[in-house]
This record gives C-alpha cells, sequence and structure tokens, in this order.
C-alpha cells in the first residue's frame, strides 16, 4: 500500500521551510543594503559570509544536537574537539620546509585524519566521564577544552624537534598550513571544470562582483554538501531504533537499561561520532584560513553552537540547520552588516570613550554616543548573544521548531499494516 | 563470567579507592622528590617557601570567590557560569570608587570615573597604592562588595528568580548568557582593554604592603563567613537549605530569604575576590574573573560542592597545585595540572577529595 | 535476631529466582538486611511488607540497578549478582518501578517501540546504510504492529500519540507493563502495577497476568491490596525491616502472628 515512510515526507517540507526562512533572510538583507546605497559586491559579500558562517554553525549545531539534542550529553567542551581535528588535519598537511614544519600530506588526507583523531579522543574521554552527571559532564567537558587550548599554546609543545626538522603547535602563533578552500582554484586550474570557472567568473564580473567572492561562494556550497550529507546521515540516525535509545538514554538512562539497552556503548558510540564531526565542522570552518591559532577554540565558541542549537530546538535535525542558519545572519554577521549600512550613511565617528560621548550627549548631540555605539559593535553582539541566551532559557527554552513532535523511528508508527489507522 | 563479574565491580566500587591509592601515592611521591629537590640544592628553600606563599596567596582569593559558588551550587543547585563574572564585576566598580575618591585633582573625572579607559589616569600620578590612598582604596573595598551584590541582586531577580523551578541545565545555560551580556556591558563603559591600575605595591622590609592587604582582608572575611555559619540562625538555616532544599521548605525555613542571602554572601564575597586579585597584580581586564572561573570550579569541586569548608580546603589544593607545581612543570600547563586533578576527582570521587556533606 | 526468623514452611521445587542473605545499606540505613527467598518458575508470588519494608529496594538489587553490599541473586540458573541492568533484561529478567519511569518527551508509541530487543536497527550501521536499511523498516513495521496490539490489550491505544508525560499516573503504570511485555520476558518483577488504576481495568490486568502465566511467565508482585495478594498468588513473602519475615501460602500468611504483628505495629 502506499506506505509514507517518514525521512522523505518530512524531508521536502523541511527543505522548504529551510528555503523560506533563507530566501526571505537574503531577499531583507540584499535589499536593505542595496536602498541604503551599499555597493553591490559588499552585499554580495555580505551573503556569502552569512552563507559560509550559517554552513559551518549548521554543521557544528548537527553534531551538538546529536549530543545534546538527542542524547542529552551535555558537552560544553565543543571548541576542544574542534580545536584537535584542525590541528590534527594542520600538522598532517602544512608543508615540512615551515615552521613548525608538518608532514606534507595531501588534504583529504588531513581532513579524514581530523576528524578519526577526533572522535577517537572522544571515545576516550567518553568512557570514563559518562558515568557522571550531566552538570559534572558538563565541566568535564569545559575543563578538557580548556586544556587542549592550553597545551596547544604552551611553550613546551611549540616546538618538537624530530631529526633536523622542528614540529609543533607553533605555540600562540599557531601553524601554517594551505587552506582548504585551496580547492576551488585546483579545481579551476582542471581542463574541463575551469570552462565553467571561466563562466562563473565571467558572470561575476557582468554583475560588478569579484572572483575572490565567487570563490568564497563556491566553498561555502562544498561546506553545505557537507552539511546535507551529515544531515542526512544524522536523520536516518534520529529516525531509527538506534535513535529511539538515544532519546530514552536522554529521558531516563536507568528506564533504558531496565528494558535492556545497552546505554553505554550507545553514549560512547554517539560522543565519538558528535566529537569526529565537530572536528570535520572546525577543519571546513578554519578552511578560509591558512594559519590556525588556539585563539579560534576559547570556550565561548561552544556556547555560540549553543545558542544556535537553543534558537532552532534542540532534539531536531532540521532545527539545528535552521538555527545555525538564524545564529549566523542575525547575531553573527547581522550587526556587521548594519554597521556597514550605518558607516555608509551616517558620520560615525566614534569618540574614545562613552564617557566623551555622553558629554557631547548633554550638547544635545546624539551622533558621537550613536558613534560610539556602533564602535562597541562586537561589545554589542556578545551581548545580544547573551541576552538571547536568557530569553530563550526563560521563555522559549524548546526553541523555534520545538513543538515538532520527531518520532524516533524507521517507518510511520501511526500507519498500521491491515490501513486500520485510528481515526 | 567471574572475569566480567570482578571488571564491573572494579569500575563501580572500588575505582574510587583505588584512585584515592595512586592519589595519595603521587603526593608521597611529588613530596619524596621535593625533598630530592632542596637536598641536592637545585631547589633552593627560598625558592620552594616562596612558591607555597603564593600558594597560600592564591588559594585565598580563589577561596573567597568559591564560598559564593559553592553556596550558589548548593542552594540554588546550578553550576553558575556567571560567578567568575561578579568576581570581574567587583573589580571594576570598587576601582572605580577608588579612582573616584583617590583621584580627586589628580585627573579627569572622566578618565577616572572609566578607570583610565584612555589613558589619562595612571595609577602612579594618582598614587593608587595602600599607602599613599588608603582609604580610598579601603572604601574601594567595601563598595567593590556593595556593587556586586547589587549587580547579583538585580541579575537574580531578571533572571534566576523566573526560572527557580527550572532544571540546573536550564540555570547553567541561562547562566552562560548572563555571563556574556555583563561581562560585554562591562566592556562597553571600560573598553576590552587590559591595562594596569594600581601602583607598585610599597614594601616594609620583605613584606609586600598589597599582598598583605589581601590576606587580612580574606582572612576576615573567612573567618567572619564561618562565625556567621556557625553562630547565627540564618547560617543554620544556610546550611540546612544548602543540605536539603525539600526539607528547608517542609520545617518552614524562608527559602526566599535564604536565597536573598546566598547571593549577598557570595556575590560580596566574589566582589571582594576581584577587587583584592587587582590589588595584588594591578592588572585588570574584562575577562579576569571568566579566566578564573574554571579555577573556582576547581575548588569548588575538590572540596566537594556544597560544603563552605571544603570550598575553602579545595583553594588551598588548587592555589598550592598552580605554584608548587612549577618545580616540575612550565608555567603556562600549571593550570593544565589544577584541570586534570579537577576532572579526576570528578570522574572518581564526586563527592570531593575531603568526604562531602550533600546527601542527595 | 534475624536468626530466630520464621523459616520458609513450603519448599519450592523449581526455583526460576533466588536471592540469598541480600544486603543494602544506604548511609546509616539498612534497608535490606539478609533477605532470602526464592521464586517458583511459572508462579505467581507476592512481595509484600509495611511502607519502607525494603521491598523496592530488594526489587532494585535483583535487578542491578543497585549493587547490593552482599549476598547473591541466581536467575533461571545464573549467578546474576552485580550484574548491569541491562544484562539482566536481556537475559530475560525484566522489572516495572514503583513511581513509572515512563519517557516523558517521548510518545506513547516510541515508549513501546523500545520494548523489543535486539532491534535490527539498534546498530548504527545497519540504521544508515541504504539498502540494509530496508530490514530495519521491515522490522520496524512487525514490531510496530505488536506495539499496537499490546496497547490495545491495556486499552491505552487512543493515547498512542500522545507524549507519555501527558499520562495520568495509571496510564503511566499500564504503558510501563505494556512495554516491559514486549521485551519478551520469562519473568517480570512488578513494582505496586496496580496503583492508579481503575478498577475495572485492574480486573482486567490481573486477567491478562494469569493468561500471561499459562504461556508460562512467572511473576514477582509488589502489592499493597491484600485482596490481590491473596486471591491471586500462590504464594507470598513478607518483609519488614529489611528482613524475611515470612515465606508461605497465602493462607499461612494470613494467619502469621509475626506478620499480623508487623502491619499493626508499624502504624499500617
Ligand atoms: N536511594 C536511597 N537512598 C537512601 N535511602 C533509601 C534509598 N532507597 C530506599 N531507601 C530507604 O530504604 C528503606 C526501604 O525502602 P524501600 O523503598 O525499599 O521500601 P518499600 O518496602 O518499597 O516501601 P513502600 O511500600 O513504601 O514502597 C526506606 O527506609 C527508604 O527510606
Ligand atoms: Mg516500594
Amino acid at each position: 500500500m502506499s506506505e509514507r515512510t517518514i525521512d522523505t515526507d518530512r524531508w521536502k517540507g523541511d527543505l522548504l521551510l529551510l528555503a523560506k526562512i533563507v530566501a526571505a533572510t537574503y531577499v531583507g538583507f540584499a535589499s536593505l543594503g542595496l536602498v541604503t546605497g551599499v555597493p553591490i559586491n559588499e552585499v554580495a559579500g555580505f551573503l556569502v559570509t552569512v552563507t559560509f558562517f550559517a554552513a559551518s554553525f549548521a554543521l557544528v549545531t548537527l553534531a551538538l544536537n546529536l549530543h545534546w539534542g538527542y542524547t542529552g550529553l551535555f558537552n560544553i567542551g565543543v571548541a576542544g574537539f574542534m580545536a584537535i581535528g584542525v590541528y590534527t588535519m594542520a600538522v598532517l598537511t602544512a608543508s615540512p620546509d615551515a615552521s613548525p614544519a608538518g608532514l606534507g600530506l595531501p588534504i583529504p588526507v588531513g581532513v579524514v585524519a581530523g576528524v578519526l583523531v577526533a572522535a577517537l579522543v572522544g571515545a576516550v574521554i567518553a568512557l570514563p566521564a559518562l558515568r557522571v552527571r550531566s552538570d559534572y559532564f558538563a565541566i568535564i567537558t569545559l575543563g578538557f577544552s580548556e586544556i587542549v587550548r592550553l597545551s596547544i599554546t604552551s611553550g613546551t609543545l611549540r616546538e618538537i624537534e624530530v631529526g633536523d626538522r622542528v614540529y609543533g603547535t607553533g605555540g600562540g602563533s599557531g601553524i601554517g598550513y594551505t587552506p582548504v578552500d585551496s580547492v576551488i582554484p585546483w579545481l579551476f586550474d582542471r581542463p574541463g571544470i575551469g570552462l565553467l570557472g571561466d563562466l562563473l567568473y565571467g558572470i561575476g564580473g557582468l554583475v560588478g562582483i569579484t572572483t575572490s567572492i565567487i570563490n568564497r561562494l563556491l566553498y561555502a556550497l562544498v561546506i553545505i554538501a557537507f552539511v546535507v550529507a551529515v544531515y542526512a546521515l544524522l536523520q536516518r540516525l534520529a529516525y531509527s531504533p538506534f535513535g529511539r535509545v538515544l532519546k530514552a538514554i536522554r529521558e531516563d538512562e536507568v528506564a533504558a537499561r531496565s528494558l535492556g539497552k545497552n546505554t553505554k556503548y550507545a553514549k560512547i558510540k554517539v560522543f565519538a561520532l558528535g566529537c569526529g564531526l565537530m572536528g570535520l565542522a572546525g577543519i571546513l570552518w578554519m578552511g578560509s584560513r591558512s594559519l590556525v591559532t588556539p585563539e579560534s577554540f576559547m570556550p565561548v565558541v561552544t556556547f555560540y553552537i549553543f545558542v544556535a542549537l537553543i534558537v532552532g530546538g534542540s532534539g531536531s535535525n532540521t532545527g539545528s540547520i535552521v538555527g545555525g542558519f538564524v545564529f549566523a545572519a542575525f547575531l553573527w554577521e547581522g550587526p556587521r552588516f548594519l554597521r556597514t549600512i550605518a558607516r555608509a550613511n551616517l558620520d560615525t565617528r566614534s569618540p574614545p570613550t562613552i564617557y566623551d560621548a555622553a558629554l557631547e550627549l548633554a550638547a544635545f548631540d546624539v551622533m558621537p554616543l550613536v558613534g560610539y555605539f556602533i564602535g562597541s559593535l562586537d561589545e554589542f553582539r556578545w551581548i545580544l548573544i547573551g541576552v538571547a541566551l536568557v530569553l530563550l532559557m526563560v521563555y522559549r527554552p524548546e526553541g523555534l521548531l520545538g513543538d515538532r513532535k520527531e518520532i524516533a523511528a524507521a517507518t510511520d508508527l501511526s500507519q498500521r499494516q491491515g490501513g486500520e489507522s485510528d481515526e | 563470567m567471574g572475569v566480567v563479574t570482578l571488571k564491573e565491580r572494579f569500575s563501580d566500587t572500588t575505582a574510587q579507592e583505588v584512585f584515592g591509592g595512586i592519589l595519595v601515592l603521587g603526593i608521597v611521591v611529588l613530596l619524596l622528590d621535593l625533598l630530592r629537590l632542596v637536598a641536592t640544592g637545585e631547589l633552593s628553600p627560598g625558592r620552594l617557601g616562596s612558591l607555597l606563599w603564593y600558594g597560600i596567596v592564591d588559594s585565598l582569593y580563589i577561596g573567597l570567590a568559591a564560598i559564593g559558588l559553592s553556596m550558589t551550587y548548593s542552594i540554588l543547585r546550578f553550576a553558575n557560569f556567571s560567578h567568575g563574572d561578579l568576581v570581574t564585576t567587583g573589580a571594576f566598580g570598587g576601582w572605580t570608587v577608588a579612582y573616584l575618591i583617590g583621584g580627586i585633582g589628580a585627573a579627569d573625572f572622566g578618565s577616572r570615573l572609566l578607570l583610565d579607559a584612555d589613558g589619562g589616569a595612571r595609577a602612579g600620578d594618582l598614587g593608587m597604592d595602600i599607602l599613599a590612598s588608603p582609604v580610598a582604596i579601603v572604601l574601594g573595598l567595601f563598595a567593590a562588595a556593595a556593587i556586586t551584590i547589587l549587580v547579583a541582586l538585580a541579575i537574580d531577580r531578571l533572571v534566576y528568580k523566573k526560572l527557580r523551578d527550572a532544571g540546573g541545565i536550564t540555570l547553567l545555560i541561562a547562566s552562560v548568557g548572563v555571563a556574556l551580556a555583563l561581562r560585554y556591558i562591562i566592556a562597553i563603559f571600560y573598553t576590552q582593554d587590559s591595562r594596569g591600575i594600581v601602583a607598585s605595591s610599597p614594601r616594609v622590609g620583605p613584606v609586600n604592603l598589597h599582598e598583605a592587604t589581601l590576606v587580612v582582608s580574606a582572612v576576615t572575611l573567612i573567618v567572619g563567613v564561618h562565625l556567621l555559619l556557625q553562630y547565627t540562625k540564618l547560617g543554620k538555616s544556610m546550611r540546612a537549605m544548602s543540605d536539603n532544599k525539600d526539607l528547608a521548605l517542609v520545617t518552614g525555613i524562608p527559602t526566599e530569604r535564604v536565597i536573598f542571602l546566598t547571593w549577598v554572601i557570595g556575590s560580596g564575597l566574589a566582589g571582594v575576590a576581584g577587587y583584592l586579585i587587582v590589588l595584588d597584580r594591578s592588572q585588570i581586564t574584562i575577562n579576569l574573573g571568566w579566566f578564573l572561573l574554571l579555577l573556582i570550579f576547581a575548588a569548588v569541586i575538590l572540596g566537594g560542592i556544597g560544603s563552605i569548608y571544603g570550598a575553602l580546603a579545595g583553594s588551598l589544593v588548587i592555589g598550592i597545585t598552580i605554584n608548587l607545581s612549577l618545580v616540575w612543570i612550565p608555567a603556562d600547563l600549571n593550570e593544565v595540572a589544577a584541570f586534570v586533578i579537577m576532572i579526576l576527582v570528578l570522574i572518581f570521587k564526586p563527592d570531593g577529595l575531603f568526604g562531602g556533606v550533600e546527601t542527595a | 535476631m534475624s536468626e530466630q526468623r520464621t523459616r520458609p514452611t513450603t519448599n519450592v521445587d523449581d526455583p526460576i529466582l533466588r536471592a540469598e542473605n541480600l544486603r543494602k545499606r544506604f548511609g546509616g540505613i539498612v534497608a535490606v538486611d539478609g533477605a532470602s527467598f526464592e521464586v517458583e518458575r511459572g508462579s505467581i508470588t507476592g512481595l509484600i511488607g509495611p511502607n519502607g519494608a525494603g521491598k523496592s529496594t530488594t526489587f532494585n538489587l535483583i535487578t542491578g540497578v543497585y549493587r547490593p553490599d552482599g549476598g547473591s541473586v541466581v536467575f533461571d540458573g545464573g549467578d546474576v549478582t552485580g550484574h548491569s541492568p541491562e544484562r539482566i533484561a536481556n537475559q530475560g529478567l525484566v522489572r516495572t518501578f514503583q513511581i513509572a519511569r515512563e519517557l516523558p518527551e517521548m510518545t506513547v508509541l516510541e515508549n513501546m517501540m523500545l520494548g523489543p530487543q535486539n532491534q535490527l536497527g539498534e546498530s548504527i550501521w545497519r540504521s544508515v546504510t541504504p539498502v540494509v536499511r530496508n530490514e530495519v523498516i521491515q522490522e520496524e513495521k512487525q514490531l510496530r504492529e505488536r506495539a499496537w496490539e499490546t496497547l490495545e490489550l491495556f486499552e491505552i491505544d487512543h493515547l498512542a500519540e500522545e507524549y507519555a508525560s501527558s499520562l495520568s499516573g495509571g496510564q503511566r503504570k499500564l504503558l510501563e507493563l505494556a512495554r516491559a511485555l514486549l521485551t519478551d520476558p520469562d519473568m517480570l518483577l512488578l513494582d505496586e502495577p496496580m496503583a492508579g488504576v481503575n478498577p475495572s481495568l485492574e480486573k482486567k490486568l490481573l486477567e491478562r497476568i494469569h493468561d500471561l502465566q499459562d504461556e508460562g511467565y512467572s511473576f514477582l508482585l509488589v502489592e499493597h491490596d491484600m485482596d490481590v495478594i491473596m486471591n491471586h498468588c500462590e504464594r507470598v513473602i513478607v518483609m519488614h525491616q529489611g528482613e524475611l519475615l515470612a515465606e508461605g501460602l497465602p493462607a499461612e500468611i494470613q494467619g502469621d502472628e509475626a506478620v499480623i504483628e508487623a502491619y499493626l505495629g508499624g502504624d499500617v
């Protein structure tokens, strides 16, 4: 009979929902930018940056959703696992002649190894740590991510001499390596694909968009391809008996165990898988740079991901992607875009301190204060993220898509064989 | 089958004892090595003495902050990630008051108000040390407590009060939001620049007077908290509540009042801790408390969450660890040592090194 | 004192479960203090005792939720002392809880689908690999059928798509029992399964338990309702203050001085 399979049905609906949100956002930002006189190249650049961050955040958020949304593992050491992935890749792929030296392996090998090492480290941490209460687990994972960051910053691991080469993490100044996004120009150097490249660059030239933006867009599309693959993987996982066990662990582990489910192995597997995906996300996120430093993995990175997850609705893969996008567009890049607009249209000289701005306010000149606030945009962005987190916890802990019932089963449970479905 | 049973037994019941044994063994080995180093002259007794002294100094301000974290953990039942930023609040608030009082005439009001954010109020020019401006610095200390308490109470009213019945994880996440918002609100006023705002400490003989001020203030406060908890009715009800909130509700201890006082005492001490850290180190930055937070957690966990005396003992362990470990490991890994100990304790001895009072 | 306790008057021929000298203390409280008893294969055995007697703790010790401080548990001829709950459940010894442990943010059907053991789709690779996944889907369809049938049997099929958290206390107990049945156990330990269940359904439930007994299931049942115990159990075990007070046929227990004393003395 016409048995609905859940995945395919949800697929279309979710894709449509996501497309609507993305389109509305892009049209909104673009028209705002163009109306206020921002050059088209800058508008395009902004939208590409949003796309890049949205895809990167979506990927990590999916991984965190597997940990926390599905299984209830309160991992606040996300930054540490991302760091492990990126540093593994950097050490493996950096040129042997660089300082610090790398092994000079091809990029795909570095990416795979980064993911595997992050997953492996996750499994090792999981073995003992998954026995403890969730708030203790949180502190353990945060402590772990700080241990990772402090260790790669430390002078001890900065330079390690092996033979006549100096390897190491490079301490605070990091490791240089070939950026992952160099695959795009590399591809365009191939005979056939090169034509496509020329075509795209040509179109870009006509509307006034530079090749570097087109390259960035193409790299963002590469990340999106990874997001799609990971989403498909995680949806299958979520809509399966294994996903059901994960949810049961989140809800009541003792009950799950009393039903004969081996929750320990499920937790270790899922933790390792999620950590591997975090490593992957870190690699792709850092992929547009040629240098990785410990500063990129401050604990606060983890909390971006939490905001994204909670915005979208933890426990939903689609929600994770929506959350990653909303976070990137509105909390992460949006404020910068508004600053660009403000700078293009207003006299926004910024007085050195808020006190000076206030003094001028006393003389009925608001602009210095406005200028100061625009200059303090980074701080405002943090405040916005903090306030968003608080408001979500107080008023909508279930997030935007939180009220959806996503049933963990490989088939539609409400349909019955004989078609005698109730009501 | 017998093997499996043995293995499971091992991982559950005796792991703690094994861990305890290894820990004791490790400490003994390190002590012996210390003796060896001193005996062979590789480590001078003077340096050993000063490492221990720094350990004690560090443990005092960590301890002040840890008391409050431990109290909120046990009474409000969540890990408060904004506690570090209360420390920062105390540092900025208290020193602003000290600058406003101590620097009159020596620099612009605006520069003093924003703690030299524009470079117009140098600590040296203002005479910001304990001998040149004793009144300003002491008043600043009180202001640090008062301002932090007000901020903490306002946050409780705005955020945590609405989440009284929520789970620990919900509160934890909300507290992360509070931490970010609070820190960057401070940054909007004072800027993100790290700067020295205390003049170098005057000395009397070998005694560093700023350090002495820190030690005297911290010890006084700790003794005060001890007397409060031990001998007042309020202290007793707080201890009752940290043991069992439901029980406390039934037996009629006014919970909201106890929560109020928890914030007053906990945040007041945290604010003073921040103020004293700046007095000792001279540097101030908006990340002051956030960077300290994990060490404070480590202290609380080592001492057993919910136990105030445990938190103090845990602070001593952490303070000594981050300083004495310098004998063996480089300075930029000393916090790693502290965090490793914290994680091992959480895994193997979750009720703390000293047993634990929490009964839930 | 425990040495002079009433000893079992009847013998169990073919025990499916044997607890020996079980002991558990929580801080200062000795919750179970050397309890020993046997449960006959294929029987419905009652476990009674005043509040705080240690019945639920005994269940927890048998099913691996708590690790006993002493003593042993033998199930179906094998020693399961100190084994993990999942291992014990997988051997066919499944329990329900006094306060039902439904999985609140999962629907009733999802809860039910957790019951069946060793599902193909509990392996990651089977769930995600394109062709292999079809087997998982087929199995899910079969399990779904069983889940619906069992829900109908317990008359909670109209709640199938609600979150378990929206069920009443009695409905949760039914859900938990129904879910436990889907694990295909050999023996069920039921901790006050009738609490909060309405009388007409209680009758059906007892009938269902007898049906299952006929199919070869064994039951150990904690119940405060003496009528249920006296009319439906073949054997009764009485606990008091963590110790075994008496054991025997319902009629014997009814007249036992020590039992009456325990129930009257401990103001219940
Ligand atoms: N996790 C625990 N921690 C501390 N004490 C416990 C714990 N579980 C049970 N107890 C104590 O052990 C004793 C036995 O409790 P148990 O729940 O086994 O009794 P019970 O016979 O099931 O009672 P009821 O008929 O009320 O369900 C009680 O005094 C109880 O307070
Ligand atoms: Mg009970």
